[in-house]
């Protein structure tokens, strides 16, 4: 068994974010990159059901869409413990960009379980792991939060309002992951970061493909106004203010 | 040309989000001068299907077929193709929400239609299809054009509101055609509460950080959001340490929600937390350390101790009641 986990290039969580060029682009000036949280969970769950498989999962594949400076990035899912990686080599336009590169990838290879994150962080799109499903024609579980696989059969977890569903689905498929599918994410050790090297890392070139949607323009939200300070002992006040003045209960 | 909603039901029940989103559909035709059609999945009664006519609906699709009782990604998004080409739909509305994003995805590829996800607002034009959405977990919003002749939108819940705009609401059933494989994945079981408010829906939330210091401590909290008819939440490390259960956690990482009232109890108020409750209308805050960065992103703060600040609460909250 195969596993491919698609990784996405974001800025670190504490990012400051700024716009250029008139808010029309990111400005990732002095910018760290990271594994989007939720890939970065996704590996994980997947390098634990690969130790504990006893050789039945083969290997773990990460890919990624971005250009050649989200090596970096995809390095560190090497030095975790994935066993190669793919990156074609183009900009991430929009998410069914992205999506239709990634299903040439996994046309060109031989994968049973596809892990995608529930959303990138940036541009928050929660889209490429359906969509990539889709174009495959591949079923999809989406907001898993817990993967297993009991003889060859996979045993999931989504969250539906007010509560969780198991569900069983047929190979090959896309499980879209979120909170919950692993705990800690690994941090990768000296003797880790230097496998990483060696590892393969595969670089292909896109095929033509049309976004959907254009990145216009970006905005930052209205700053706040004064926070209103109310004494302790006074929390009659404070429901008073909430009924009168902002009228929420 | 029409505009189509899809209308998830809960036990053959719709709900507040339902109605939002055709609250907003019908805005959209009647600027496009269309009309809206209302798609419903699985078993629903006439009605209360008859009640998406008071939202907006011109007409309503029902597809209804007993293997449609859970959710199956690939069935129903292909049910909600089929009936946006039957219906000449030139956009496509769904709620943001666990379903809409499982499957919104998919019927864009389908359609070959552009999809904008987490969309805060009225399109700001129609021609090309401009929408703004949410960007960088809160921290932004962009303004994304759509390219395709059909374009469909996910809304964010409580970004719009809902209104009333009664319409002859006609009910139509749908009978698409499915294959087998439209059928591979299975629920085996079911773990529902029901007689809690949903953390998604409510008007009004609670939410406890590390401040909190224990889960033995949650029982005032709880007491809080049930007097405010709220639900409970809290911050990463809370369920992190299983204080309480993952699907509390707000932030980056966890669920966004925008209520109108977002109570954080002995929260700092880091970045990733603020990424989840930031659309909520009217922030409160109480923690015992005036520099925390929680204030900063509230409307009314309190510096204090929680163990006296959330009993004065309680009773001042019991007060306001009996008055
Ligand atoms: C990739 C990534 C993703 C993350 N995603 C999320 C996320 O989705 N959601 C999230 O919440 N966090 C997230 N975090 C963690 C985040 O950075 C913070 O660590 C976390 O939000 C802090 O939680 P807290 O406010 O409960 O705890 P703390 O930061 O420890 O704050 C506790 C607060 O309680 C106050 N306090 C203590 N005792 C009392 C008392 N007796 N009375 C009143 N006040 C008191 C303190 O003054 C303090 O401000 C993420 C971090 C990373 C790196
Ligand atoms: N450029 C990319 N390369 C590889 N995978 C990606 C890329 N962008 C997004 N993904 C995957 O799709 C998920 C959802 O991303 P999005 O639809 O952009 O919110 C991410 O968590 C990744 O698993």
């Amino acid at each position: 068994m195969n596993i491919l986990v698609c990784i996405s290039n974001v800025p670190d969580t504490t990012t400051k974010v700024r716009f250029k060029d008139n808010n029309t682009a990111f400005d990732d000036t002095g910018v760290q990159w990271i594994i989007n949280p939720w890939d970065e969970l996704a590996l994980t769950r997947a390098l634990e059901l690969k130790e504990k498989s006893n050789g039945a999962i083969e290997s773990i594949t990460v890919a990624n869409v971005g250009p050649k400076v989200t090596e970096q990035t995809i390095r560190k899912a090497l030095a975790v413990g994935a066993d190669k990686a793919i990156r074609v080599d183009a900009e991430p336009k929009d998410a069914s960009y992205v999506a239709t590169q990634l299903a040439e990838v996994v046309k060109n290879g031989s994968y049973d379980i596809i892990m995608n994150g529930i959303e990138s962080s940036d541009y928050n799109g929660s889209s490429v792991g359906s969509m990539l499903a889709e174009l495959l024609d591949y079923p999809s579980v989406s907001s898993v939060t817990s993967l297993d696989i009991e003889n060859d059969e996979v045993k999931l977890v989504r969250e539906i309002a007010g509560g969780k569903e198991s569900v069983e689905t047929e190979l090959p498929f896309v499980a879209v992951v979120q909170k919950g599918i692993a705990t800690d994410p690994r941090i990768p050790a000296m003797r880790g970061i230097m496998m990483a090297r060696k590892k393969p890392m595969e670089v292909l070139q896109p095929v033509d493909a049309e976004p959907l949607t254009d990145f216009v323009e970006f905005e930052m939200p209205e700053p706040k106004g004064e926070c209103r300070m109310v004494e302790p002992g006074n929390e009659k006040e404070l429901i008073e203010l909430l009924h009168n003045e902002a009228k929420v209960i | 040309m029409s505009v189509l909603v899809y209308n998830q039901n809960w036990d053959g029940k719709f709900k507040k989000a339902s109605y939002e989103i055709l609250s907003y559909a019908r805005e959209v035709a009647d600027h496009m001068g269309t009309e809206v059609t209302a798609l419903s999945i699985g078993n629903v009664e006439e009605d209360e299907l008859k009640k998406l006519a008071i939202y907006g609906a011109d007409k309503i699709l029902s597809a209804d077929d007993e293997r449609l009782a859970g959710l199956e990604n690939q069935a129903f998004s292909s049910i909600i193709a089929q009936a946006a080409e039957q219906e000449n739909a030139s956009v496509v509305i769904f709620a943001n929400d666990f379903t809409g994003k499982a499957i919104a995805p998919r019927v864009s590829i389908k359609l070959k239609a552009g999809l904008v996800p987490g969309v805060v607002d009225v399109p700001s034009s129609y021609d090309p299809l401009k929408v703004k959405k949410k960007a960088f977990s809160g921290k932004a919003y962009a303004h994304v054009e759509v390219k395709t002749p059909v374009r469909i939108i996910a809304l964010e819940g409580n970004s719009f509101g809902v209104s009333e705009n009664r319409k002859e609401g006609v009910v139509e059933t749908f009978h698409p055609e499915l294959r087998d494989e439209d059928f591979r994945t299975k629920v085996t079981d079911v773990n529902k509460v029901t007689d809690k408010i949903l953390l998604t829906d409510a008007d009004i939330v609670v939410s406890g950080g590390r401040g909190m210091k224990g889960p033995e401590n949650w029982q005032p909290l709880e007491e809080l959001a049930n007097l405010l008819g709220g639900a409970t939440a809290c911050s990463r490390p809370v369920s992190d340490e299983g204080w309480r259960p993952d699907e509390e956690h707000v932030g980056q990482t966890g669920k966004i929600i925008a209520p109108d009232l977002y109570i954080a109890l002995g929260i700092s108020g880091a970045i990733q937390h603020l990424a989840g409750v930031s659309g909520s209308k009217v922030i409160v805050a109480v923690n015992k350390d005036e520099e925390a960065p929680i204030f900063q992103a509230a409307d009314y703060g309190v510096v204090g101790d929680l163990k006296e600040v959330m009993p004065n609460l309680i009773s001042a909250i019991k007060e306001f009641k009996k008055e």
